[in-house]
């Protein structure tokens, strides 16, 4: 294990471990000791000794398994419960970690990966923690000790012994690699069976629709005919290896009958002493398997110590400067000062220039793929320009502190996400300090600007009620007025709606933004829209193109000049009236009680 | 992947009679093979059982002879004890033997249930209603199929039968030893009562434990998704702190409950190794009374201490085993509840075959809604979702039209008009709450579903190909589709001009969905899939993709009128160029039946086609 990181961890428990390695040694001394007094006893019966002594050896056996008893109970409690600590702080940090990385770091890494290093590495880092720090070292000491004992019992024997013993090792580490590697090609049929169940669910439409069903049927046999076929080349190896390593000690403890007996036959060892060496080779049976187990946890861990040792490399782009400015109260006087942002190499904004007066309402817009979503990015520095500046108050928003600008400015995305909480904790979620009091009126307040309050009050439990991924679904529309709530309440100096009311119907629309002209009075406000009401409501227009501004001026202005806002326009009108425009033909409602 | 962490593990009991009694029944086909290997297993338990015995025979005869018996030569006792180790040794053999077949036979029966669960899911699957799917994510049903499965294997192979072989082994020890010595066998039996307790408390501690770590785990892994999926929304409210705190009352809270666990494991370990330790004393201060009265033998003694220690390996295995039967029982259920979804879309028991059409398309005031259709008390009907009746998720509102045998039709609408779902209830993915929809005279739900897709083709615009050659995808599969016909539908597609440049022409092996074809490419394919199924009714979905260059565009064109020759086909269209092939235009708004006629009469009309063509078509074109 190379990882600096991982003996970082485990030196911040070192007290537990040292106690556990303390008890093992304790632990391993009386597992030692008891043979030598069963080696008595037996000696004694054979002399016909009397009751007195013989319960004295009971008694001290007893105890020995006691104190045996204890100190393994310790070990075990001391080192596994640390490694659960070191699992915990692991998590801990990798979670930290992952809230330092920028969005171009989740765009590339998918959640998948992510999610399996935080599950089975994880795990794997934890057994090498636990049972494989713990087992190492046991079993090393176990073996010395019980070879030591044995060499002091008969050398000849001894021998015997280790003649056969290492075999265990051999083929613990022989067959288990013979065994990865076919587990491997489980792994690899396993997954192509995953492969084929993905593509046949997810082509169903062509499958039903062509009627191939039988077809992929028996394709999906084939790939599960190989999966069983897989597993069994895995079971005839993984099935001989417990059966071997029990047939390996069992020759040990033949030979221990035949020559041991045979020794005790010739008089040069006490059937006390062949007692006591038979229990020195069950001592020595276990440690034998667990070298080759540990061996595997070891590989283990630290494969996936160095999955994880990745993302821990990964540094965070989006950093604070090292001299952040002082940030006092921002503005909101936005100045993009010749930005370009390339992805790939691919210019998405190409040499911007804008100045956003503080208190003002811009909307900005453009047919689909010119860097409107991209430009708004750069302000609360969700993306870094690749080339320019992003000033605010005249500062880059480099030199400010994260914290503070971000503080500032509140983004309701294209998406909407909300997290599987309460609707009044998502509403809250930007809040600093604690939560405010539920249904405090600031909470009230950014509901009813955001028109989600008549919604929460058709809800199950109000604002109480669960929304998010594994709560009760919300409808586009009021994912999207929730997302704005949650802004709302922020009271941001610069507030971005990024097609953020796409969703809601026109009248919802001119509802959310007469209030929002209420509560955004003198702050800043970005607006990406389509509707024609929302842009011609803007103090000034932008017009982006192919990653360019190509025009900005009033709504009258920009008609006036006949260009791409032109086009657009007119686009939009023959939506909006397509939107508006009744079918001719009236239908009945089905259902026996006729219209309603 | 992401399927596993939206969802609390089901965690129940450990055995479930329902549960168990319906896996039964996918062990029961290989019942010879199940029992020959308990048979086995019983064997390898008797293999074990002998060691102790031709350690007792040793002892007593060769190595340590009790006073009184009569003595022989140290040579003869060596010869004699030589040949007990061969014995002993042929013993093991067969013990080996016997272990290791039995575990490759429960592996192959437990393999073979698997697939048998496996291809029973998927058959099951590909007959439920694309309703279905809609609401399921493909990644759930992929762990289904093949995880929670493979959680059944445990239990076939280590679990259930290992039982047997563990009860065996108990109950084959305390046999013998009651029968070598009935009083040194009650010595050590005496510590089996608090063995017993002990076990039992492990077991319930263990499974409580088990549970608060999977369920915690579960939660943590859940918030983790969560908060990856929205971390961007986290970073730009600056509530990383919060999001950590809620997190380290998870981590917290899965770390108690693990060292809950972990303290119990701790301790029953230690606690059945010392009890084993006192049984071995108790035999001995017993057993060493016994020995002097003359009434035991050394070598009993010795015997029995090695019984003694063998006896409690399976009582704690048993312990372990309730784990796997936990994680087994969860899985089942899972996949029983794959296995008991009813399919929403059935075959009419008296559904008739379809042997040819001759084409005919007619719906009858057609009324669908994607979701469930809830009946008020008034009699009227509303889509759930929808606040008041009248408005809201009905995709379709009384459609009635005519398509005649041959005729070609395009059906074009604003986004929400309910075009896909014309395409939807005519191949019968979905049922309509209310009208009929015909072909040939023939209400498709008395057709077999099948039967009719069968004779009707289906072009859609976000093409899916299948892994393997294109030849395969052309074919889909179908055997009695020639190479010939095959080559034909791309010569007449114009996708042949593409394939045969390829180095392996037909052969060539697709991966990862077409990777490596362009969209107009991938187009093609499918246009020629749809042709080599020679489908009498071609349905056409073609959505405007913004990525298609001209020449695509052109070669797309060509494929189409190709298609539409000599059928009745319905091109959902959104290209200008693509109206231009059809006989008539059908105009949906808003879930009805708006406008019905020529290109040239619709535009002239000035109604909401010359809208619709003025916003969609014009600058495409």
């Amino acid at each position: 294990m190379r990882s600096r990181r991982f003996w970082t961890y485990i030196r911040r428990h070192r007290r537990a471990y040292l106690l556990g390695y303390a008890a093992a040694l304790v632990s391993i001394a009386m597992a030692q000791s008891s043979p030598w007094v069963l080696r008595l006893a037996v000696d004694g019966i054979r002399r016909h000794l009397g009751v007195g002594p013989l319960t004295m050896y009971a008694a001290a056996l007893v105890g020995l398994a006691a104190a045996e008893a204890a100190a393994s109970y310790v070990m075990r409690w001391s080192i596994l419960a640390a490694a659960y600590r070191v699992e915990t702080d692991l998590r801990r940090e990798y979670f930290a970690h992952l809230q330092r990385m920028p969005l171009a770091f989740f765009e590339r890494t998918p959640t998948g990966d992510l999610m399996a290093r935080a599950v089975n590495d994880i795990r794997a880092v934890q057994r090498f923690a636990g049972v494989g720090l713990m087992r190492s070292v046991h079993t090393v000491v176990m073996l010395v000790a019980s070879v030591a004992f044995m060499l002091s019992l008969n050398v000849r024997l001894t021998l015997w012994m280790l003649a056969i013993l290492p075999f265990v090792t051999l083929v613990f580490l022989l067959l288990g690699r013979e065994i990865h590697r076919r587990f491997d090609a489980v792994q690899a049929q396993f997954s192509s069976l995953s492969t084929r169940v993905q593509e046949m669910m997810s082509g169903i439409r062509v499958v039903k629709a062509f009627a191939r069903e039988p077809d992929q049927l028996a394709r999906f046999r084939e790939a599960s005919d190989e999966v069983v076929r897989a597993n069994l080349r895995l079971a005839r190896a993984q099935g001989a290896l417990w059966p071997v390593i029990g047939l390996i000690l069992g020759v040990a403890s033949v030979v221990l009958l035949w020559q041991g007996g045979g020794a005790v036959i010739r008089g040069t060892l006490t059937l006390g002493e062949l007692v006591q060496f038979s229990y020195y080779l069950a001592r020595l049976s276990f440690p034998m398997i667990a070298l080759g187990w540990v061996t595997n946890l070891w590989q283990q861990g630290r494969a996936s110590m160095t999955r994880l040792d990745e993302i821990f490399a990964q540094t965070p782009a989006v950093a604070d400067p090292p001299a952040p400015l002082a940030a006092g109260g921002i503005r909101g006087e936005i100045t993009f000062r010749r930005v370009s942002v390339a992805f790939d190499g691919k210019a998405v904004l190409r040499d911007v220039s804008l100045v956003i007066p503080a208190g003002r309402t811009v909307a900005v817009v453009g047919p689909t793929g010119a860097g409107k979503t991209t430009l708004v990015s750069l302000i609360a520095r969700i993306l870094d320009p690749t080339d320019g500046q992003v000033l605010v108050d005249g500062h880059d928003v480099r030199q400010l502190p994260l914290a503070a600008l971000r503080a500032a400015v509140a983004v309701v995305p294209q998406e909407p996400f909300l997290f599987s909480a309460s609707l009044y904790e998502n509403i809250a979620f930007g809040t600093p300090g604690p939560l405010p009091p539920l249904r405090g009126p600031a909470v009230l307040a950014a509901a009813e600007v955001s028109q989600i309050a008549a919604d929460a009050a058709d809800f199950p439990l109000g604002y109480d009620t669960v929304v998010g991924e594994r709560g009760v679904t919300l409808s586009g529309g009021q994912r999207q007025r929730a997302t704005l709530a949650r802004a709302v309440m922020r009271d941001p100096r610069i507030l971005i709606l990024d097609d953020a009311l796409s969703s809601v119907d026109t009248q919802t629309e001119q509802a959310i933004l007469k209030g929002l002209r209420g509560v955004m009075a003198a702050r800043t406000s970005i607006v990406i829209a389509h509707r024609i009401s929302t842009i011609r409501a803007a103090d000034r227009i932008v017009v982006l193109d192919q990653g360019r501004v190509v025009d900005q001026g009033t709504h009258d202005e920009l008609i006036g000049r006949g260009g791409l806002y032109a086009d657009l326009y007119e686009r939009e009108l023959l939506r909006e009236a397509l939107e508006a425009a009744e079918p001719a033909p009236a239908a009945e409602e089905p259902g026996d009680g006729g219209p309603s | 992947m992401s399927a596993v962490f939206d969802e609390d593990p089901i965690l129940g009991r450990a055995y479930d009679a329902r549960l168990v009694r319906r896996l039964l029944g996918y062990v029961r086909p290989y019942g010879v093979a199940v029992a020959v290997s308990i048979g086995l297993l019983l064997l390898a338990s008797l293999a074990d059982l002998a060691g102790p015995l031709l350690y007792r025979v040793g002892i007593d005869r060769y190595i340590a002879p009790p006073a009184g018996s009569s003595a022989r030569s140290a040579g003869a006792d060596f010869r004699g004890l030589t040949t007990l180790a061969a014995l002993y040794l042929v013993v093991l053999a067969c013990g080996f033997g016997a272990r290791w077949a039995q575990s490759y036979l429960m592996q192959a029966v437990g393999q073979h249930v698997m697939a048998d669960l496996r291809a029973q899911m998927v058959g099951h699957l590909q007959r439920l209603s694309m309703s279905f799917f809609a609401r399921t994510p493909v990644g759930r049903l992929v762990t289904r199929v093949t995880n929670d499965v493979d959680a059944l294997n445990e239990l076939i192979t280590s679990g259930a039968v290992a039982i047997f072989g563990d009860i065996f082994t108990m109950v084959g020890i305390m046999a013998v030893m009651v029968w070598m010595d009935w009083r040194l066998a009650l010595a050590v039996f005496a510590v089996l009562p608090v063995v017993f307790v002990i076990t039992e408390r492990f077991r319930q501690r263990s499974r409580d434990a088990y549970r608060a770590v999977r369920t915690r785990l579960a939660r943590i892994n859940a918030y983790l998704n969560e908060q990856i999926s929205g971390m961007t929304v986290t970073q730009l409210f600056t509530q990383e702190p919060r999001a950590l705190r809620a997190f380290d009352g998870l981590n917290a809270a899965h770390l108690e409950a693990s060292l809950g666990a972990t303290r119990n494991f701790s301790q029953f370990y230690p606690a059945v190794q010392f009890l084993g330790a006192l049984g071995v004393a108790l035999l001995l201060w017993f057993g060493g009374g016994q020995i002097a009265r003359g009434v035991a033998t050394l070598g009993v003694l010795v015997a029995a201490v090695q019984y003694a220690e063998r006896f409690f390996d399976p009582l704690r295995d048993l312990a372990d085993k309730f784990n796997i039967f936990q994680a087994a029982m969860a899985s089942s259920e899972r996949i029983f509840r794959v296995l008991d979804e009813p399919a929403a879309v059935l075959d009419a028991p008296d559904a008739l075959p379809v042997r040819g059409l001759r084409g005919e398309i007619a719906f009858r005031d057609v009324w669908f809604a994607y979701g469930d259709v809830l009946f008020r008390d008034d009699g009227a009907a509303a889509p759930r979702g929808a606040r008041r009746s009248g408005e809201g998720d009905w995709a379709l509102r009384g459609v009635s039209f005519t398509i005649r045998a041959g005729e070609r039709v395009a059906i074009v609408g604003h986004t929400g008009a309910g075009k896909t779902s014309i395409i939807n209830l005519l191949t019968r993915f979905y049922d309509p709450q209310r009208g009929q929809v015909l072909v040939d005279g023939v209400d498709v739900r008395a057709l077999a579903q099948r039967d009719l897709r069968r004779h009707i083709g289906l072009v859609l615009q976000d093409v899916f190909l299948f892994s393997g050659t294109i030849a395969d995808n052309i074919r889909l599969g179908n055997p009695e589709i020639s190479d010939a016909e095959v080559q034909r539908a791309a010569e007449q597609t114009g996708a042949a001009r593409f394939i045969e440049a390829l180095p392996r022409g037909y052969a060539t092996v697709l991966h990862e969905r077409g990777a490596g074809l362009s969209s107009g490419q991938k187009q093609l394919i499918a246009f020629a899939r749809a042709l080599a199924a020679r489908p009498e009714i071609l349905l056409v979905l073609d959505e405007a993709t913004s990525s298609v260059d001209a020449e695509t565009e052109a070669l797309i064109q060509r494929a189409l009128s190709a298609a539409l020759r000599d059928r009745t086909a319905i091109v959902i269209a959104h290209r200008l160029s693509t109206v231009r092939h059809v006989d008539r235009i059908l105009v949906l708004h808003k879930g009805r039946v708006a406008e019905d006629g020529t290109h040239d009469a619709l535009l002239a009309r000035g109604g909401i086609y010359a809208k619709l063509y003025r916003l969609q078509f014009a600058d495409l074109d």
